[in-house]
């Protein structure tokens, strides 16, 4: 009986660790391949082998039998990459206290959303799927291919990516906790202090923990281990540079703050998220190699961002940060080929800069940059292919590709492209988004706790 | 003889310090490309501003001696952008209530005016007219009857120098839409609803259609009903109604509406699910400021791009289309690209320019100033070195009612001052 479970059990498990991943093979004839790190190709094929980039080069000839994408007088650029969104999740934000880590957004992966097709839509591969920005210290997030057509959670999660966790300062979480209910922080002291507070205890976890193991090594030990906690245990893990941090935030102030809590903490990896100010610190972010992922030109939505410019990328680039720029949108993700063009209108970035900050620097923040954001050799096969340049107003994507399999085609997919129908949900009712309040997806799922004037005018 | 260097510096200091002005005279503009919008293109043209207006055009025009001369070699002049959905002036910053003025207290509430409430040093001012949109309507939101929308020219110090000659009154048409992740409300709440909000309105104008009747048997002595004599111009087809309308069904509901109480002038304005109606709004021969373009399907099941084909969809079935940006964001200098995307997903090119320029100018009735490049209109327009829907288009020069404007805003002055920033890391 025993062994029958344990059979079982593992069969289990090992149906779990080896989700099916379709992965294709693909000859992409005839189009300007732009390669993001190794520059333009003119009309050149890409040939994808079991779901990776076998050759890329001219007039390769086709393997026999293989489906062929004609690019002719199109542009095929690695699949888009965007750090920082919140679609595929069932839950967003664990609001109930400032310092959540134990929470991870692996486990409410809704493969059914429409939006990922939507996403797809615009050229988008791979995403960041985050938890939210109510708390100092939120939940762990996932990062996900775009694999639309699967029923099963596990399928979109990009295995063997780094793990991340999502932080955040300033106003989400002082208005979430400190305002919504009375518990600090309710300013960016607090903030600074409920972090520290944290990794401190985190640290004073690890050291128990070590003296406990390497005492119960001596013989005639009779001691308890300490208690276990998961919080702790992820706190861990990220002072041990196990998982990158990525940190909402906004203001140039709090920005530096943090900087200054990863260096006594020795953390090392660290993505500023939205970072509207990044620019003010633009100097120190690129001494101590932590990132940004900004948006393109969003401002004023609230107070933090109010003295926001749209050249904030270009600054960040130019001075030398890792810089992306992220949709925290459904609907954004769909276009952030012209978010990144407009980089060539606040900043002058020249064509490659503007297409790294989409495509390879948004990998590299995710730590991915060795499997995708770039179109080279061995990399996996994640490809937009557009009609018109991506940069330009006109770009439209026709083809978007995971791992070789075409899981968008804009000539051939018919309208509808749910996965499944909910019979119960209303057929005329339409959504529309509220333009005051939809700016901030970050606080989806925390309005609970939130007295905005604008969340209850809403509600009514 | 220090002492006195070190107060001309300090003078001179202080002089740079200031916020640049905007310029008023005569201007010559040579060797244009100028898309006139409704008279096609001229190429290397002169374009001649006197007194603020648009003096003289075209391939052959003397110029007066002693006029300033800006040469537009490689450069295309093109007329100011209209954005008629905006609450330029009235936001600040959207959700720091004490910093709006769109969204007053009150259902039926026509008498309340933008215009009052405009604030012509809001920050979004600069930043939206550099790029190229140099006229917005103002509009108050909430509510069913909002307020009185106003259009506004984005260069001047108080709101009557910005008023750019139209007031029009705001009603959201009952609505039969969810408003987002958080409307957690059944169909059947949503339905009661908008049915009560119908019944309201209904019951609103027959009190406006009977006090218009009293206002013209007492010449005007009917009694202080701020909210009622408010909607008589729109009674008397002297005023338009912008009737912000977005679901099918509301549409259609809205048609019928606008055609029982006879109402003479009228616009729909949002309109997302326009396409699916497209040849009934046609029929109704009732305009449209439809936007943003840049926005999500509004049902599960439709086609991923139909919010950037809509434009395009009512054009097509004999619609006219305005169209405009997102509202409440702060961001209308991304007007263009709205258009753009409406060009990307099928619309005519030529057709969504107009639609930002000579329509929404012809649909607020001030198209004898605005929206073309034409002798005797407002010179309100701009220089930029290539299409103003592409990304990367750059604007150099911008003219409102004559003004050169300073091509600067808070986000250029931050670029300039934070690209290399001094000290950097060690002071």
């Amino acid at each position: 009986m025993k062994k029958l479970f344990v059979l079982l059990f593992s069969s289990f498990i090992l149906l779990g660790a080896m989700a099916q991943v379709d992965k294709g093979n693909l000859l992409i004839k005839n189009g300007t391949v732009i390669t993001i790190t190794k520059g333009n190709l003119e009309q050149t094929d890409v040939l994808i082998k079991d779901g990776k980039i076998a050759q890329i080069g001219k007039n390769i000839t086709a393997p026999a039998g293989i489906k062929i994408v004609d690019a002719s007088g199109h542009f095929v650029m690695p699949g888009i990459i965007d750090a920082h969104s919140h679609i595929a999740l069932d839950g967003i934000n664990e609001g109930t206290n400032p310092i959540t880590p134990e929470v991870n957004e692996s486990d409410v992966i809704n493969p059914f959303q429409i939006g990922i097709y939507r996403a797809l839509g615009g050229g988008i591969t791979t995403v960041h799927a985050m938890h939210g920005s109510a708390n100092a210290i939120g939940g762990q997030c996932e990062t996900i291919k775009l694999r639309y057509g699967t029923f099963d959670p596990e399928v979109l999660k990009m295995d063997g990516a780094p793990r991340t966790i999502k932080f955040a300062l300033g106003e989400n979480p002082t208005r979430s906790h400190g305002e919504g209910s009375g518990i600090v922080p309710r300013t960016r002291m607090g903030v600074e202090f409920v972090i520290r507070q944290a990794f401190t205890e985190a640290k004073e976890y690890s050291e128990k923990w070590n003296q406990y193991n390497k005492a119960k090594l001596v013989k005639g030990f009779r001691g308890a281990p300490p208690t276990y906690s998961y919080r702790h245990e992820v706190l861990s893990d990220i002072l041990n540079d196990k998982i990158i941090v990525h940190c909402h935030s906004y203001r140039a102030d709090e920005i530096y703050m943090m900087l200054k809590v990863c260096k006594d903490f020795g953390i090392k990896r660290i993505v500023f998220q939205h970072v509207n100010e990044g620019f003010k610190v633009a100097p120190e972010l690129a001494a101590q190699g932590a990132m940004a992922s900004v948006f393109s030109d969003w401002w004023a939505y609230k107070f933090e961002v109010y003295y926001s410019t749209a050249y904030n990328a270009a600054i960040l680039a130019k001075n030398g940060v890792v810089t992306s720029i992220n949709s925290d949108d459904g609907e954004m993700m769909r276009h952030l080929y012209h978010e990144a063009g407009k980089t060539q209108k606040y900043g002058g970035l020249s064509d490659e800069e503007a297409l790294a900050l989409i495509t390879i620097n948004p990998a590299k923040q995710l730590g991915i940059e060795n499997r995708v954001g770039s179109l080279e050799v061995g990399k996996e096969a994640d490809i937009a292919i557009f009609k018109n340049h991506p940069l330009s107003i006109y770009g439209v994507p026709m083809f978007t590709i995971v791992d070789g399999v075409v899981r968008f085609d804009r000539e051939k997919d018919p309208d509808d492209m749910r996965l499944v129908v909910d019979p119960k949900q209303a057929i005329e009712t339409a959504t529309f988004r509220d333009k005051l309040s939809d700016q901030d997806h970050c606080m989806e799922g925390a309005e609970f706790i939130l007295d905005s004037e604008l969340f209850n005018a809403n509600k009514k | 003889m220090g002492l006195l260097t070190a107060i001309v510096c300090i003078v001179v200091l202080r002089v740079e310090a200031q916020s640049p002005k905007g310029k008023y005279g005569n201007v010559a503009l040579t060797n244009a490309t100028i898309e006139t919008i409704t008279k096609g293109t001229i190429q290397n043209g002169t374009l001649l501003i006197v007194d603020g207006k648009i003096a003289a055009v075209g391939g052959n025009v003397s110029i007066p001696s002693g006029t300033e001369t800006i040469d537009c070699k490689g450069q295309f002049i093109y007329p100011g952008m209209i954005d008629a959905g905006t609450n330029l002036g009235l936001n600040e910053i959207s959700s720091v209530a004490r910093t709006t003025d769109f969204n007053e207290i009150g259902e039926v509430i026509p008498q309340m005016k933008a215009l009052t409430a405009v604030n012509p040093n809001a920050s979004a001012i600069p930043v939206t007219r550099v790029s190229g949109v140099t006229t917005a309507l103002s509009i108050p939101t909430g509510g069913m009857l909002s307020g009185t929308a106003a259009l506004i020219n984005l260069h001047g110090y108080t709101p009557d120098q910005m008023f750019a000659g139209f007031e029009g009154i705001v009603l959201n048409f009952p609505n039969t839409g969810r408003r987002g992740f958080f409307d957690r409300r059944t169909d059947e709440e949503i339905k009661k609803a908008s049915d009560k909000a119908l019944a309201s309105l209904n019951d609103v104008w027959e009190k406006a259609t009977q006090y218009q009747k009293l206002d013209s048997a007492t010449k005007g002595k009917a009694g202080y009903y701020p909210e009622l004599q408010a909607l008589i111009p729109v009674m008397r087809g002297e005023q338009t109604l912008l009737v912000e309308v977005n679901a099918s069904k509301d549409i259609q509901a809205a048609l019928k509406w606008l055609k029982e109480k006879k109402v003479k002038k009228s616009i729909l304005t949002g309109v997302a699910e326009g396409w699916r109606v497209a040849d009934e709004i046609a029929k109704s021969g009732i305009p449209v400021i439809t936007g943003g373009v840049l926005e999500l399907p509004t049902r599960d099941y439709d086609r991923y791009d139909k919010a950037y084909a809509n434009p395009g969809l009512l054009k097509k079935a004999g619609v006219k289309v305005a169209i405009k940006s997102e509202s409440n964001n702060n961001n209308y200098r991304n007007l263009p690209y709205h258009a753009g995307f409406a060009v990307a997903y099928g619309m005519n090119k030529e057709d969504a320019l107009k639609a930002i320029t000579i329509i929404p100018a012809e649909l607020l009735g001030v198209a004898n100033k605005l929206g073309s490049i034409e002798v005797g209109k407002s010179a309100t327009l701009f220089i930029c070195n290539g299409d103003p829907f592409e990304t990367k288009t750059q604007i150099s020069h911008v003219f409102i009612e004559g003004w050169s404007m300073p091509m600067v805003s808070r986000q250029t002055e931050l670029y300039n001052e934070f690209l290399k920033r001094e000290p950097g890391v060690k002071k």
